[in-house]
């Protein structure tokens, strides 16, 4: 039985109300509010944090990481493989971006399945994540979401069973982007709608029910992508697709989330399906995969801890003005604070098992693990002063209190004032660092915390990533 | 190991007035400190026979000496972060003590105020990051890696923010009027608690007051033999303890550490009052001047230099101890806070002035009865420290 076997999703804390956007142009909102990558997230950290999820949930090895983004950091350097170095995969898994297509994520996804069927994989993770920009003023502005998804696929514990798939190519343009575009070019969308969406989905689905022989009644929900709540409800009625069969685009929550929005919606689906149920699940973008799941008696236990809900309410409201700084939309005062230098590259090649993944060290002699602040490994014990007597410590995943803070209004940041502090991880070590995610005003000692991977900061072509404590979020 | 105690004497100090010295260059700077210097010991340029420079930023080597053409002799610069002046005295002293020149010469100068940037500017370029690194580290502002220790002892004793400020904005307003005392300063204002509590945060919990002053400046001693000291001046000012003390990232890395207190102030002073035959440091010192970088800063080295019982400095601040009419008066020139803190001139402009307190000629900030006086510089910070304590007398 080849299918899904885990599913991780990561929404970032920040949401902008509509309202908000709209007030800012004087314009209309079209209500709810949208998830906005905070100031030092792309579609890498919230990458590396769904699949962190995801590999959490479906515990396990991956023996192959796809990302899929059409917003990726760099046009020539690997993410999926920034993304496996964080989340501390074996060196032979098998990396691969898929890109410049809103269907990259269940392009991605079906060759993850063959790869599982074929025995050339056990197990690979597809996780889509998106950061698209609207121009200001324009729809896409208020569309638009960030967040991002990890499914795994596998044969053993399958919580949801492919039982068929199907799909077509349609090069038809209604969304695109050029290499010198920052924000996502549109067609006119009655145009889109009657001439590509509708019938391209139509047409995909209908080959779908034909070749296994079905129809769309058969399934307990339909999942399936759209650029907006009003072309997804515009499908339904198309289709006359019964309400309760069709999974909500998550447009008022989050808006809509790019290569992430079809498997965000899925693992919506998947938190209350029963064993048994049939889904349809459709991914649209220069044509159409549509895959037909079969959920399992392993949802039962899948589903003791939520995937999404207890992530689509967003914690933490921005301004518009927040919003557009983080963006670069519009240039803010920078720092009277010296500049940063460019990072030395062999400095970090040096230090990048501490960098990926915040592996420090423990002392074979003492037990001590430790950790330098500067990712330098250590040589000598801070605790026993023993020589080379350490094995690697991993601390990514260590949980951690707050030992003392501060709330700084000097440290060049896009979203001051900048919050460090001193963190205490269980089973011990300490790290100085930066907290991102907080309520200010509950930041306080002994504050519980956990690691999350975050850009420190852009220098000379490079993003430079490293860890960040952040409060639990339970 | 007999240490350094009544070996070497300073017979001269030069000192720039400090602050936003606009128009003057390091090699203004190092001139006029020198020159006062020499005029204070009556000797002549040609007259030293070693001389160390002390900067952090403002020049790589011993070349930066090189406005006062000093005649091919052995120059040397040093750096230990903001403990750096106290280097450069260090080297000078244990030159002579060592039997290796007569008469040496300790500079120490920053300019800060160059590079156009508030604040103490960082690494510059790739691969110059201060620790070895690659740099990906939290960037984090000085005032921030004190404000730690400050979050930590209102909270571990139970200090409610508000109030901390309070105790804390007493030690500014101290420093502020000493500083008013002092036309070398680079402040000289009078300032009230209304005003520390209420000036913009910096970095929480600590405000613009509870900051130091960036600035330049430059400050000089000459050393010479204990036994040949009164050759150059009747009221020599003796050395007594010469203590640096380093740590390895203890505190930064282990949960034992507690950052209430700094372990290199207090293993430092610890050996500099043994090397100085010093028992009971709150009653046998005169005046001490201690490395408030940050007003948190200047209460913890109250503790940790045992002037105060531990966790009780909070009492001998509100009862004036440490003001110019105290029982220890503490930073009698106004400080890091008002004096300012060119990083690399700071431990000397300390040496100035108790060398012109344990002389009488403090003038109106003139201390009673003055016998031993102490130093203290704190590089780095809490959990990575570099702790410079000295102590000198009038007295062999």
């Amino acid at each position: 039985m080849v299918g899904i076997t885990s599913i991780g999703v990561y929404l970032p804390i920040y949401r902008l109300n509509r309202d908000e956007i709209a007030r800012m142009w004087a314009g209309r909102s079209t209500a709810g509010v949208k998830a906005v990558a905070g100031y030092d997230e792309d579609t890498v950290t919230m990458a590396v944090a769904a699949t962190l999820d995801c590999l959490e949930r479906g515990g396990g090895r991956a023996d192959g990481l796809s990302l899929a983004t059409t917003t990726a950091p760099y046009k020539e350097k690997q993410s999926a493989a920034i993304v496996a170095a964080a989340a501390d995969l074996s060196d032979e898994c098998h990396t691969a971006d898929f890109t410049d297509s809103l269907r990259a994520s269940t392009i991605a996804l079906k060759l993850a399945i063959n790869a599982v069927k074929a025995g050339s994989a056990e197990s690979v993770i597809v996780t889509a994540s998106d950061c698209r920009m609207g121009a200001a003023k324009g729809a896409l502005e208020q569309t638009l979401g960030d967040g991002a998804a990890a499914v795994m696929v596998g044969s053993e514990k399958v919580i949801a069973e492919v039982k068929g798939s199907y799909s077509i190519y349609n090069d038809f343009t209604d969304l695109w982007r050029t290499e010198d575009d920052r924000f996502v070019r549109a067609a006119e969308q009655r145009f889109v709608d009657e001439a590509g969406y509708i019938p391209t989905v139509q047409s995909a689905i209908s080959g779908l029910m034909k070749k296994y022989n079905l129809a769309t009644s058969d399934f307990n929900k339909i999942v399936y992508s759209a650029s907006d709540a009003r072309q997804h409800a515009g499908l339904a009625r198309r289709m006359k697709l019964d309400k309760a069969q069709v999974q909500g685009p998550l447009y008022n929550e989050i808006g809509n989330t790019g290569t992430a929005a079809a498997l965000l919606m899925l693992a919506e689906a998947l938190e209350v399906a029963k064993a048994g149920d049939r889904i349809l699940f459709v991914g649209y973008g220069d044509g159409c995969d549509a895959f037909i799941f079969r959920v399992t008696d392993e949802i039962t236990k899948f589903q003791e801890k939520p995937v999404i809900s207890d992530k689509l309410a967003g914690k933490i409201p921005i301004t518009y003005g927040q919003y557009a700084t983080w963006r670069n939309l519009v240039s803010a005062e920078a720092s009277t604070l010296p500049e940063r230098p460019p990072l030395s590259l062999p400095g970090r090649w040096r230090e990048r098992r501490a960098i990926s993944a915040l592996y420090g060290a423990k002392c074979k002699k003492c037990g001590t693990p430790q950790i330098s602040q500067i990712g330098q490994t250590p040589r000598v014990c801070v605790n026993c002063q023993a020589k080379d007597e350490f094995e690697p410590y991993k601390f990514a995943d260590k949980k951690a209190t707050l030992f003392s803070y501060t709330i700084d209004q000097l440290q060049p940041t896009l979203n001051p004032p900048a919050v460090n502090g001193v963190i205490d991880f269980e089973g011990g070590g300490r790290l100085i660092c930066e907290l991102t995610d907080c309520d200010l005003d509950k930041v306080a000692v002994g504050m519980k915390l956990e690691m999350t991977f975050r850009k420190m900061f852009y220098s000379r072509g490079i993003h430079n990533y490293f860890w960040k404590a952040k409060p639990v979020t339970d | 190991m007999d240490g350094i105690k009544d070996k070497v004497a300073i017979v001269g100090m030069g000192c720039t007035k400090f602050g936003e010295r606009w128009d003057k260059g390091v090699e203004d700077l190092v001139v006029e400190a020198a020159y006062e210097a020499f005029e204070d010991a009556g000797i002549e340029p040609k007259d030293i026979q070693a001389a160390w420079i002390g900067t952090v930023f403002s020049g790589l080597s011993a070349i930066t000496l090189s406005p006062l053409q000093l005649q091919y002799i052995p120059m040397t610069r040093v750096e230990n972060m903001c403990a750096t002046g106290s280097e450069a005295l260090r080297a000078a002293s244990y030159a002579v003590a060592a039997g290796v020149c007569d008469v040496a010469l300790a500079v120490g100068v920053e300019k800060l105020k160059d590079s156009g940037a508030t604040g103490v500017k960082g690494p510059s370029i790739v691969g110059d990051n201060q620790d070895g690194s690659s740099g990906i580290g939290p960037s984090y502002s000085a005032p921030a890696s004190f404000a730690y220790l400050a979050t930590r002892y209102f909270h571990d004793y139970n200090i409610p923010p508000e109030e901390g400020k309070r105790l804390l904005a007493q030690i500014a307003v101290k420093n502020h009027h000493n500083g008013s005392l002092n036309p070398k300063a680079h402040f000289q204002n009078e300032i009230t608690i209304e005003q520390v509590v209420n000036a913009p945060i910096i970095a929480w919990p600590l405000g613009l007051f509870d900051c130091c002053g960036v600035s330049d400046g430059a400050s000089v001693a000459v050393v010479t033999r204990a036994d040949m000291a009164k050759h150059f001046r009747d009221d020599p000012i003796y050395i007594k303890g010469l203590q640096i003390n380093v740590g390895a990232r203890q505190g930064a890395m282990r949960q034992d550490y507690d950052f209430v207190h700094i372990e290199e102030n207090v293993l430092g002073s610890q050996k500099a009052y043994a090397e100085a035959g010093i028992k009971d440091p709150r009653k046998e010192l005169s005046c001490a001047e201690v490395h408030d970088c940050f007003s948190i800063h200047e209460l913890i080295v109250y503790e940790d230099l045992g002037f105060s019982p531990r966790g009780r400095a909070r009492e001998d601040i509100e009862a004036g101890t440490f003001s110019l009419e105290g029982e220890l008066p503490v930073n009698t020139d106004g400080g890091l806070k008002c004096f300012g803190h060119p990083l690399g001139a700071s431990g000397l402009r300390m040496m100035y002035e108790v060398y012109k307190q344990l002389q009488g000629k403090a003038g109106p900030r003139q201390v009673k009865n003055p016998c031993l006086g102490l130093t203290h510089n704190l590089g780095g910070n809490a959990g990575t420290g570099i702790c410079s304590c000295f102590i000198v007398g009038n007295e062999k």
